[in-house]
């Protein structure tokens, strides 16, 4: 009887299999007389086609795929009723197409967990926001989270185990690692090699392998420099410890090269405090004072009251004069070697300082050098901000990450010490500096296995690749900076196939069959007092395990003198890339096209020169250098960047791969070849080479000088000239205009949405321009149509500089449709695709447009982007990165124009729920993409007819400024004026 | 075949016509290009028609790759969302009104010497308003709903947004283009029947026949003729100044600096009729040498062509020069700027250059020698239309480069596309240039028998006499 036909194993049997297996399998299938008789007799009508061998095979594919995407579906295989997920809105049995549900997780940067909430439609997961519990990112995002959704869809990714090229399976992977770990006994010869583990899960099981295999070493590559920082605090404190700041009680924060908002684990956490401190909006709100020396222009300078270009040499100088201004005994005190720095801003710091004792916070760059940081640790411990503004506390890793852990590994590479070498998520073909000769060493070693998303430069040399999954598809656990765990859940099936870190460790420990569900649930079962189940359901609804922050431990410095080397005239910095990070994220268009916040530059590194440097070697932009270390040289296009400290060069990590798959290979140039070990920062030499690259900005004039200050488009001015005049303040309104207009206003009764977008905390992070990408379907177009100005992004940070080009002011200023009520575009439509609606929205009508480009012409802020090609993937020639898309947003054709909506779905949304329970839609209902991922919330968008919304006391802001009044746009969109809180000690910096 | 004119080859004259020609030797000069056989057509006409496809090749194939590809082909950008496509389509429309005003403008005036270019004009008009009409759809982001511009009834229940000067457009160059074939066709019936009459061959014969709607000269005919070419003069008459002034509001209406004027409507006329009479004169000096029409097309048409290039120039230089100041005067920042980059930005050089083709081109037109020895008027001739596409290529592209905010500015450069198109399109002009000459009289001998008339019968050209006294011209 038919009934011994399983369907289930059926299933499950065609599950295992991809591509030609698959089908292949179906064929016997069909070819088996038992399945035959089950067909007919369940679908008698259907089955006989299978008479014919042409009708068979169609009916066969569809059957199959039938049976194959019904285990496809997110709530089927891996989760069977013991695994469910716990949506974070709403409970499973709600699920209403259309509305889509938000999942907790986590994302692991560099190591750290930043908490998020994950938007999945039926299914699929589409769109990242911030989880506003977590601890480090209080409901905040960074460009980099905002775009993790498109690599979870990479069609790049890897998708088989490949044994030295060819596709294996787990199973050879598995026998072959048991082998050689089997031959090496105690584990001699085997290292393991990851980035920084924060993981609870995975660290046990690494510490679990270690115990077992006892001569095995386990090394942490660390790309964000996490290593320099538990240097620098052990150097203080004795101790390697995370310092955790709360810079919500900080009155004057000093940064010494840290870019404690862009980059440093917690810039999350510390951009929404920071900027807290920086919300004026009235004369007697009082207002932060921060400093920043940096050696290149950073998100957290962007900001600054003063901020200082000075090299990394200097900075330390400076650090040990403040220090010293402070009382503390340093001992050996470096003479100023570098006058650059005005002494009058060293005693307004000084002075600052000390008069905020307690109330103050200093950060210091994880890229200088051990003991400079433990100066600055202890200015924290000596002015008392240790346990109100600073805390330092037992690092979150399983093991603190060291400096020297790659010159360890290299080491013993070469001395033929390493028999088997498993890489775990990590890609030192690439990332590791050519002066340690990595790659050389790795071919000495017998048995390479790496284990990541894709098979990058490190596969291509390695002898096994395993695809891992992305953190999206699977389960796992991780820690914020400050210890917060975070139980993550997967979203969607392992899109190809691929495994987790703790199925990998698992398989070297003996089980190769393990889940990353059960190994995760095992163990925090065994950690968990109480009731289990209740347990898990919170934590992973919530998206944090509470009370698992990690202990503050207390602290006394020990003083080290300064370091005075002056390496050379001439250094360079190598630092992650504030898109792409040491490489990891290069196959991502979206970071790829994002502009880098201060030189706007897309699809490419450089070597990013003061003005100073340039004008000494005879430097213009796109310039070919050679630049030189010791014994190592590269040559790199030169850029200038207004801000730069002279004689320093920056070079970002992460570009001129080989291998990054189809979008990020052989884009810009790889420092790591120049760079002669793991110091951040080298000695080095430069000389022109004659030839020009191009390289592609998106804004081609940033100076305010002249015509740009005389449009009154960044208004600023010092807190006294506010003080002064706190109703009116001159520098927000230095021309007497009054919008006029002959015909009556349109009268806005019902809803009227307003933006006001706050420039005194506005970084450039570009959070906001990625989230609105990922919000809004927006295509990227690659370098060579950004060169000619067509990029997409319906949001741009406008990136200006005043005074002088070495040492500027600079300014963000994000742009965006106004959505002015009387709105210049819309008369000029000939076909009516632009209108106004009853709730001041200026609505983009696609369907409509013609694409005559009028209105993009009448708007004084181009705002406006046009389809010039086809540049959207339409569903004949879709990719698997067409699934990231928002179903309740168009996909665009070409031909037609495009443009910033207010986020209108989301509107129409709040609209639909609101009037489904007989209600108006609160404030804090709708909140825009851009608004929503802001680090620094300057963003604020809401109802300007509601009394009691928030826009409406920003808007009321004496320092509140619409852009070109004169053209009686009546914008919704407003800025707020800048306000410097300079130390009037401080002289001209 | 040898002409039947009197004196073939015969010193010029700065008469409106030669002395002594009659009907018939009006007839036989002008027809008898016209009623040769295909293998009679002179091996000049082959030679250009074979450029003139072979540009017309290049625009089809242009337009397949750009409707199948998209505008992306060309180097608009953002900001410069306008560029190529649209200074030529201004450049051709301009071209065309020279025709009108020849046509319409100059019968209202009462101006004889208009009748021996009228006809060619009027075709230039016609063909130059194809060429123009084709690029508003071709830059299109979707061509393929351009009739929505058009008010019809629909299911979608919409009409065009009529604010628009882009809709304003539509309407100006279809009444533009119809009320040209109309008057210029009306004009041409008797023309046509004449060739019926001549006509040789029995294809010519019935082409010519079809053509002429049955025209047989009687009082009736004649009497509805006049009444018809004076009503349609009437109505093309105000498009000279309507329908150039209308695609100037395209740029007058909008806010960018550099666009926002008010001297844009009657400055663009006064350029489209500059710059479309150096095309009737590009087109009429080699016509009338080819054709044997130097008794038709006399000094006295250079001349007076000449003078209306040389007077236009002169408004469209005040336009110029008035653009700057006011921009200075009004004090307003971004208007400021714009005049200053106009002249001295990225570029600079264009606005140069047209100074020197518009200005310093025009200024030997002063004399009565340049302007009655046609060379010189040739070379004058192409550097104002270079120059008049130079002005638009000034006025759009580089106001639109360095608008209100510094970090939107960008500059602009062509494609290959935008070449082609436009290389294209002088192809497509001059192919059917090209085939009017052969096909049809480029005069209005019928209108030019009127001053035959009045030669043979008052002995002297009256009006000739006291005109030629008052320009202080000996008459030869």
């Amino acid at each position: 009887m038919n009934q011994s036909l399983d369907i289930k194993s059926l299933r499950h049997q065609l599950d295992s299999k991809q591509g030609k297996e698959f089908w292949r399998s179906l064929e016997e299938l069909g070819d088996n007389p038992e399945f035959q008789e089950y067909l007919h007799k369940e679908f008698p009508r259907q089955a006989a086609p299978l008479e014919s061998a042409v009708d068979r095979r169609g009916f066969l594919k569809f059957l199959g795929a039938s049976l194959a995407l019904a285990g496809l579906t997110a709530c089927a295989r891996p989760l069977s009723a013991a695994e469910k997920v716990v949506p974070y809105v709403r409970q499973p049995e709600e699920i209403i197409p259309g509305r889509p549900l938000f999942f907790a997780s986590a994302i692991s940067q560099g190591g750290y967990a930043e908490g998020v909430l994950v938007e999945s439609h039926q299914g699929r997961p589409t769109k990242i926001e911030g989880n506003p519990d977590h601890p480090a990112s209080l409901g905040k995002t960074s460009a980099v989270t905002q775009a993790s959704i498109l690599g979870l869809y990479d069609p790049d990714r890897s998708r088989s185990v490949l044994q030295q090229g060819s596709e294996s399976t787990w199973e050879a992977f598995t026998q072959a690692a048991a082998t050689a770990l089997e031959e090496s006994g105690d584990g001699t010869g085997i290292r393991l090699v990851t980035e920084p583990i924060t993981s609870p899960t995975l660290a046990s099981q690494i510490r679990a392998f270690l115990a077992e295999y006892p001569q095995a070493t386990w090394h942490q590559l660390d790309s964000f420099g996490t290593a320099g920082i538990y240097a620098g605090t052990e150097l203080a404190f004795g101790q390697p410890l995370m310092p955790t700041y709360n810079l919500a009680e900080a009155d004057v924060i000093v940064s010494f090269d840290a870019d404690f908002m862009g980059d440093y684990p917690g810039k999350l956490r510390y951009s929404v405090d920071a900027s807290s401190r920086r919300r004026i909006r009235n004369a007697d709100d009082g207002m932060s004072r921060m400093y920043v020396f940096e050696s290149t222009p950073s998100i957290a300078g962007a900001i600054a009251d003063h901020r200082v270009p000075a090299r990394p040499s200097t900075i330390i100088e400076v650090m040990a004069q403040i220090a010293i201004g402070l009382g503390i005994p340093l001992g050996a005190v470096p003479v100023r070697t570098d006058a650059s720095v005005d002494q009058s801003i060293i005693d307004a710091a000084i002075a600052d300082l000390d008069a905020n004792r307690g109330s103050s916070a200093i950060f210091v760059g994880q890229y200088l050098p051990p003991e400079a940081q433990a100066i600055a640790h202890g200015i924290n411990d000596w002015l008392g901000n240790v346990g109100s503004t600073v805390e330092y506390r037992q690092p979150p890793e399983g093991r603190p990450v060291e400096t020297d852990e790659l010159d360890t590994l290299v080491s013993a590479m070469q001395a033929d010490e390493v028999t088997a070498l498993f890489m775990l998520d990590v890609n030192p073909v690439h990332t590791a500096p050519a002066g340690l000769g990595f790659t050389e060493a790795l071919a000495r070693v017998p048995l390479k296995a790496h284990i990541g998303l894709y098979a990058d430069e490190t596969a291509q040399s390695s002898d096994w690749h395993v695809p891992l999954a992305h953190y999206l598809e699977t389960w796992g656990d991780a820690r914020a900076y400050d210890g917060t765990t975070t139980i993550t859940q997967p979203l969607i099936n392992p899109f190809y196939g691929g495994f987790s870190g703790s199925q990998v460790l698992a398989a070297l420990l003996g089980n190769t069959e393990a889940s990353s569900y059960r190994l995760l649930a095992d163990y925090w079962q065994a950690r968990v007092e109480g009731q289990f189940s209740s347990f898990w359901r919170e934590s992973v609804y919530q998206g944090i395990v509470p009370g698992t922050q990690s202990p503050v431990e207390s602290v006394e410095a020990t003083w080290q003198s300064a370091p005075v080397a002056q390496l050379s005239d001439l250094v360079v910095n190598f630092r992650p890339d504030p898109s792409i990070g040491d490489g990891r994220w290069a196959n991502n268009g979206w970071l790829q096209e994002v502009p880098n916040p201060f030189t706007k530059l897309v699809w490419d590194n450089a070597a990013l020169v003061s003005a100073a440097t340039a004008e000494e070697y005879g430097l213009s932009n796109g310039d070919v250098v050679t630049i030189s270390t010791d014994s190592l040289e590269i040559e790199a296009p030169a850029w200038i960047l207004p801000g730069q400290a002279a004689g320093v060069i920056t070079l970002h990590l992460g570009y001129g791969r080989e291998f990054a798959g189809r979008v990020g290979s052989d884009i810009g140039f790889n420092p790591n070849r120049v760079r002669p070990g793991s110091a951040w920062t080298a000695a080095a030499t430069m000389s022109k080479t004659g030839t020009t690259y191009q390289l592609v900005s998106t804004q081609m004039h940033h100076a305010l000088e002249g015509t740009g200050d005389q449009r009154h488009i960044v208004r600023r001015g010092t807190l006294e000239e506010f003080q002064a005049e706190p109703e009116h303040p001159g520098f927000v309104h230095p021309v007497p205009h009054h919008e006029s207009d002959l015909f009556p206003d349109y009268e806005y009764n019902s809803y009227k949405w307003g933006m006001v977008i706050d420039m005194n905390v506005c970084t450039g992070c570009n959070a906001c321009v990625v989230a609105c990408q990922s919000e809004n379907n927006i295509p990227i177009v690659g370098k060579d149509q950004v060169a000619v100005g067509r990029e997409m992004q319906w949001l741009r940070i406008d990136n200006y500089y005043s005074g002088s080009i070495d040492n500027p002011e600079y300014y963000h200023q994000p742009m965006l449709c106004q959505h002015c009520e009387k709105a210049p575009c819309e008369p000029v439509c000939p076909v009516g695709a632009t209108v106004h609606d009853h709730e001041g929205l200026n609505v983009m009508v696609y369907n409509r447009c013609v694409g005559t480009r009028y209105c993009s012409n009448n708007c004084p802020f181009k705002v406006r982007r046009f389809n010039y090609l086809q540049y959207a993937e339409l569903s004949d020639t879709a990719t698997e990165l067409s699934m990231a898309s928002n179903p309740d947003v168009t996909v665009r054709s070409r031909g037609v124009m495009e443009k910033c909506t207010y986020c209108t779905q989301r509107i129409s949304s709040a609209r639909i729920t609101a009037s489904n329970e007989n209600r108006t839609i609160r404030d804090g209902e709708v909140i825009t993409a851009c608004q929503a991922a802001c680090p620094t919330n300057a963003i604020v968008f809401g109802d300007l007819n509601n009394p009691d919304s928030e826009i409406v006391n920003h808007k009321a802001s004496p320092l509140n400024y619409t852009l070109f009044e004169e053209l009686n746009l009546y914008a919704r969109t407003s800025y707020v004026a800048r306000v410097h809180n300079r130390n009037p000690e401080a002289g001209e910096a | 075949m040898a002409s039947r004119s009197p004196r073939p080859r015969d010193k010029e004259t700065n008469r409106v016509i030669r002395p002594g020609y009659t009907y018939a030797v009006v007839d036989d000069v002008v027809n008898e290009p016209v009623l040769r056989t295909p293998l009679g057509t002179p091996k000049w006409w082959f030679g250009a028609m074979a450029v003139a496809l072979a540009g017309l090749a290049m625009f089809l194939a242009t337009v397949v790759y750009l409707i199948v590809t998209g505008i992306g082909i060309f180097g608009n950008n953002m900001p410069v969302a306008w560029a190529l496509p649209i200074v030529n389509f201004v450049w051709w429309i301009g071209i065309g009104h020279a025709g009108t005003l020849i046509s319409a403008a100059l019968l209202l005036f009462r101006q004889p010497w208009r009748t021996s270019i009228n006809r060619f004009a009027e075709a230039m008009t016609i063909f130059a308003v194809i060429c123009a009409g084709l690029y508003p759809i071709l830059h299109l982001g979707r061509p393929w709903v351009f009739y929505w511009l058009v008010p019809y009834p629909n299911t979608h229940g919409l009409f065009p947004q009529f604010r628009s000067p882009l809709d304003w457009d539509l309407f100006a160059i279809g009444t533009y283009m119809s009320v040209s074939i109309a008057f210029w066709f009306v004009g041409l019936i008797p023309d046509l029947a004449t060739l019926r009459n001549s006509a040789k061959s029995r294809i010519g014969k019935i082409f010519y026949g079809i053509l002429s709607l049955g025209w047989h000269g009687s009082s009736k005919n004649w009497q509805r003729y006049m009444r018809a070419y004076l009503l349609l003069a009437a109505i093309s008459f105000p498009l000279v100044l309507s329908v150039h002034s209308t695609i100037a509001m395209d740029f007058a209406v909008s806010q960018l600096p550099g666009w926002n004027n008010t001297i844009m409507p009657p400055y663009f006329v006064a350029g489209a009729v500059f710059a479309g009479f150096a095309m009737v004169l590009i087109l009429a000096i080699p016509l009338r040498k080819l054709f044997n029409l130097e008794g038709l097309i006399t000094m006295r048409h250079l001349d007076n062509a000449a003078k209306l290039m040389l007077g236009t120039g002169m408004i469209v230089v005040y336009g110029y020069f008035i653009e700057l100041f006011f921009a200075w005067y009004s004090g307003v920042e971004v208007e400021r700027f714009m005049a200053v980059n106009r002249m001295f930005g990225d570029y600079g050089w264009a606005f140069w250059a047209l100074i020197f083709c518009n200005l310093v081109a025009i200024q030997p037109l002063w004399l009565t020698r340049v302007r009655q020895t046609p060379w010189m008027l040739f070379v004058i001739s192409v550097l104002v239309s270079i120059g008049m596409w130079l002005e638009r290529f000034v006025i759009f592209i580089v106001s639109l480069t360095r608008d209100f905010l510094p970090s939107s500015w960008g500059n602009y450069s062509t494609t290959l596309y935008d070449w082609t198109l436009f290389i294209g399109s002088l192809g497509l002009f001059f192919t059917l240039f090209l085939v009017f000459i052969r096909l049809l009289p480029s005069i209005a001998t019928t209108e030019v028998k009127e001053l035959v008339h009045h030669d043979l019968h008052q002995g002297h050209d009256y009006f000739e006499d006291i005109r030629a006294r008052e320009a202080g011209l000996e008459v030869r």
